[in-house]
């Protein structure tokens, strides 16, 4: 017998053609310095508008690149001057008067001054505003514009975490012209114009010729923000150097694989992403603090991070990270102790165990921080259910809006967020004067250092209280290019600052 | 035969209307408001409100899908909510990345199943159709992301000689755009290949058996041209029908094949669209897939009439 017909000759001979052809083409040129960068993010955002919808990914590609604010915060979480050159805070905390910055304007020529900070904080405040941090503008009664080159904010009560908030994404100032187009062309002040938006695929950005601050301009000349949301395809992109940076690479599992890559280097740091889980505190038997604080001490937080994040990130003890100004390492209040976990059970009417449902996203880490609550929490007689729901969406509804759950477990990602718990209606159903206490006094300061002080107490009761079990912050596993310089190792908010970054020769 | 095509036709036609329906009440039966996504954990209800109203979320059911019918029918597909702009520009850009993908992989599968699946039936069960059947089975157990993983592994990351994924647009001479399809069009392409292989073999196999085959060796054709020339076309027509119905695994496979290669395709505007209720861009991609199965379908059936005569008389 006679074979004519060698496996699948067509397809064979047309794929050999391909590659054939795919290594005769020339690769980019090698010698000249680069001056573009392409950095890699899992999620695409929804629009480019920080100011109308809330997705992180928004502020990660325009924030501090496109748009800025009257204030800003640097790589160290601290609040430095932006298009406000410098400001004034009346005795009793109710007048701000900014002082502007002269010289500054829009990618489109408009002229920013002070009538476009009151366009811009009148639209964010406005009846019909959906900026999605709203309430950081409630406190705020009139806007006066004296001169140009002044602006005025009458408040209703102090505010001490105003001139951080203004510093938000969410606070970005906008164009009177450009506004409503900054969703799909956004128009702002920064060290980059935006170019180009390739739905599915990349934002492309060039620098800004005409910056108001040529101290800190940009030293990229383009730079492109590629979506890849598969981690697998994260890792392949890096290592095929199709992608020079991935700043929040998406699977701790995968880091070891970058070992021994002679081109690029990984670096960890922490996110303001706290992971914790949250509990009903209005139903029984979350409504007993002893409950809360029994399954605190069931649960090894060193080994969660072992299986859950392949052991990066860092155990909290409270609704605050290592970033944040005025941390405390709270770990201890109710450390792993499953003995006592159990006696405390036993005194709160529990000693023979208890059952409850835990909601849990279909995120990865949630999944996985799940399963090893459960084994942590059968070893005192607790079961705990595990029901995967669907995040956002189905979350949203239920848990967020609803408070229709037991236990849960999220990431939250706004910073500085620990006033959350002073929140009415808030998922936690936690209601404390005693901390509602403190939150308000923190607004009553503008000094920096009792705020810190403040937030030192905050962090306290909830520590004791465990209105949520506090597991741990997200760390930043940040792959990048060896000679990349300058992106930010840390993340005091969640954003990729491009004006310091560059390749070094 | 033209009778009956104009009443495939119309069957067609009400197919995509109770489809429309479907889509709009499941849609609307998803739990999660779009609103509520897009604005985060802090927003306040007199905010959701806000844009709920600006979305035009507020309004009835029915008058919702009425204005979308009404607007798909005279071809505006709405403005999508999370990118503010119309989707039909969204979903002719993510055409142009699925479309020649889906082509490409169905090529491929046709240059490897055709050839592979006659061999195998002319060396019925001999080492030949063995080695043919182990790939085959291998082919339909491993999925498509799976396979596209190795890919990457080989001819991206240490070969160098295609993309690790993404997408560089039509824009460039079209050489980098159809490199960038051609790993994901071989992970789609196998297990296609594979099943299709299977099906030209049992298909060809009975028409080897059938008297004429016979008659045409007895006339002393040499058995290549008895196989190619007289098997070969009456078997098409079961390789047609699987072709048709293998489309919708190939829509589907997409959206896994896409998300492993990062490419910008219709499958991953689904996806993305699902977790962000992107509702109207859901409906309006789901519309489409819905569409493009059916009409393919449809003229999977047409093909068959043309194909084989029989047909035409037997169903009058």
């Amino acid at each position: 017998m006679r074979i004519r017909f060698p496996l699948s000759a067509v397809a064979t001979s047309a794929f050999l053609a391909t590659a054939v052809m795919a290594t005769i083409l020339p690769g980019e040129a090698a010698s000249a310095p680069k001056t573009s960068a392409t950095i890699g993010m899992a999620v695409e955002p929804t629009g480019l508008d920080p100011t109308i919808a809330a997705p992180v990914a928004i502020g990660q590609v325009t924030w501090q690149n496109i748009f800025e604010g009257l204030t800003t915060i640097d790589r160290n979480g601290e609040i430095k001057p932006q298009l406000a050159q410098s400001w004034d805070i009346s005795e009793d905390g109710l007048t701000y008067t900014f002082k502007l910055r002269e010289g500054v304007t829009f990618h489109d020529g408009e002229v920013f001054d002070s009538s476009v900070a009151r366009f811009t904080i009148e639209r964010a405040r406005g009846e019909d505003s959906v900026n999605p941090q709203k309430r950081y503008f409630a406190t705020i009664e009139s806007v006066e514009t004296p001169d140009p080159r002044t602006l005025v904010l009458k408040l209703s009560r102090p505010t001490g975490s105003l001139l951080y908030w203004l510093a938000w994404p969410s606070s970005s100032m906008v164009g009177t012209r450009s506004a409503d187009n900054n969703k799909t062309t956004p128009i702002g002040t920064g060290p980059f114009t935006f170019v180009r938006w390739a739905k599915g695929d990349k934002v492309e950005l060039a620098r800004n010729p005409n910056y108001w601050n040529p101290d800190a301009a940009a030293r990229l000349e383009t730079v492109a923000f590629r979506f890849v949301p598969d981690p697998q395809a994260q890792a392949a992109a890096l290592k095929a150097g199709d992608v020079d940076a991935f700043p929040e690479f998406g699977a701790p599992e995968l880091m070891h694989s970058f070992d021994g890559d002679e081109r690029l280097v990984t670096v960890i740091g922490n996110t303001e992403l706290k992971v914790v889980a949250g509990m009903n505190n209005d139903r029984k038997p979350f409504n007993d603090k002893r409950v809360r604080q029994a399954l605190m001490m069931a649960i090894d937080r060193n080994m969660i991070l072992e299986g859950a994040w392949s052991g990066y990130g860092t155990p909290i003890g409270s609704h605050y990270t290592p970033n944040d100004s005025g941390y405390l390492d709270l770990t201890d209040t109710y450390s792993y102790d499953p003995e006592k976990a159990k006696a405390l059970l036993a005194e709160a009417g529990f000693a023979d165990g208890l059952t409850f449902t835990i909601k849990a996203p279909q995120m990865a880490y949630a999944q996985r921080t799940s399963q090893i609550m459960q084994a942590m929490f059968a070893e005192i007689g607790v079961t705990m259910n595990i029901e995967t729901t669907e995040f956002p969406a189905k979350w949203v509804s239920d848990v967020l809006k609803a408070a229709d759950y037991d236990m849960t477990i999220v990431a939250h990602a706004e910073p500085m967020d620990i006033d959350i718990y002073a929140r009415d209606p808030y998922y936690f159903n936690y209601r404390n004067p005693a901390f509602n206490d403190v939150m308000d006094k923190v607004q009553q300061t503008s000094d920096a250092g009792e705020q810190a002080a403040l937030y030192g107490e905050a962090q306290k009761i909830l520590a004791e209280d465990v209105p949520a079990l506090y597991l741990f912050v997200m760390p930043k596993l940040g792959v990048w290019d060896r000679k990349l310089k300058g992106l930010w190792e840390n993340e005091s908010i969640p954003s990729n600052v491009l004006t310091e970054v560059y390749w070094e020769e | 035969m033209i009778g009956l095509v104009a009443r495939r036709f119309a069957g067609l036609i009400l197919t995509l209307f109770i489809v429309s329906v479907l889509i709009f009440t499941v849609m609307d039966l998803l739990p999660g408001d779009p609103a509520s996504i897009m604005l985060g954990t802090s927003a306040s209800p007199d905010t959701l409100a806000a844009l709920q109203r600006e979305l035009g979320l507020d309004q009835p059911l029915p008058v919702r899908y009425l204005a979308w019918l009404g607007g798909v029918l005279v071809g505006d597909l709405g403005v999508s909510y999370t990118y503010g702009v119309p989707v039909a520009g969204l979903i002719a850009e993510r055409l142009a990345v699925t479309l020649p993908l889906a082509f490409m992989a169905i090529l491929i599968s046709l240059a490897i199943a055709i050839p592979a699946g006659v061999q195998a039936a002319r060396s019925r069960n001999g080492p030949v159709d063995v080695a043919i059947g182990l790939f085959s089975y291998t082919g339909i157990a491993v999925p498509s992301f799976w396979f596209g993983l190795l890919l990457i592994l080989l001819f991206a990351t240490d070969l160098g000689w295609f993309p690790a994924g993404g997408f560089p647009g039509w824009g460039e001479g079209g050489v980098a755009a159809v490199k960038a399809l051609v790993l994901p069009a071989l992970a789609l392409a196998l297990p296609q290949a594979a099943v299709l292989t299977r099906v030209t073999r049992s298909a060809v196999l009975d028409v080897l058996a059938e008297d004429y085959i016979r008659t045409a060796r007895a006339k002393g054709l040499s058995e290549r041209a008895a196989v190619w020339r007289h098997a070969l076309p009456a078997a098409l027509v079961p390789i047609v029908t699987m072709l048709g119905l293998q489309f919708t695994f190939l829509v589907a496979g997409a959206v896994l094949v896409e998300n492993v290669f990062n490419l910008p395709g219709l499958g991953r505007l689904a996806f993305q669209a699902l977790s962000q209720r992107d509702v109207i861009v859901m409906q309006d991609v789901i519309l489409l897939f819905a569409a493009l199965v059916i009409v393919v379908n449809f003229v999977a059936d047409v093909a068959h009439l043309v194909l084989d005569p029989r047909l035409r008389t037997v169903q009058r």
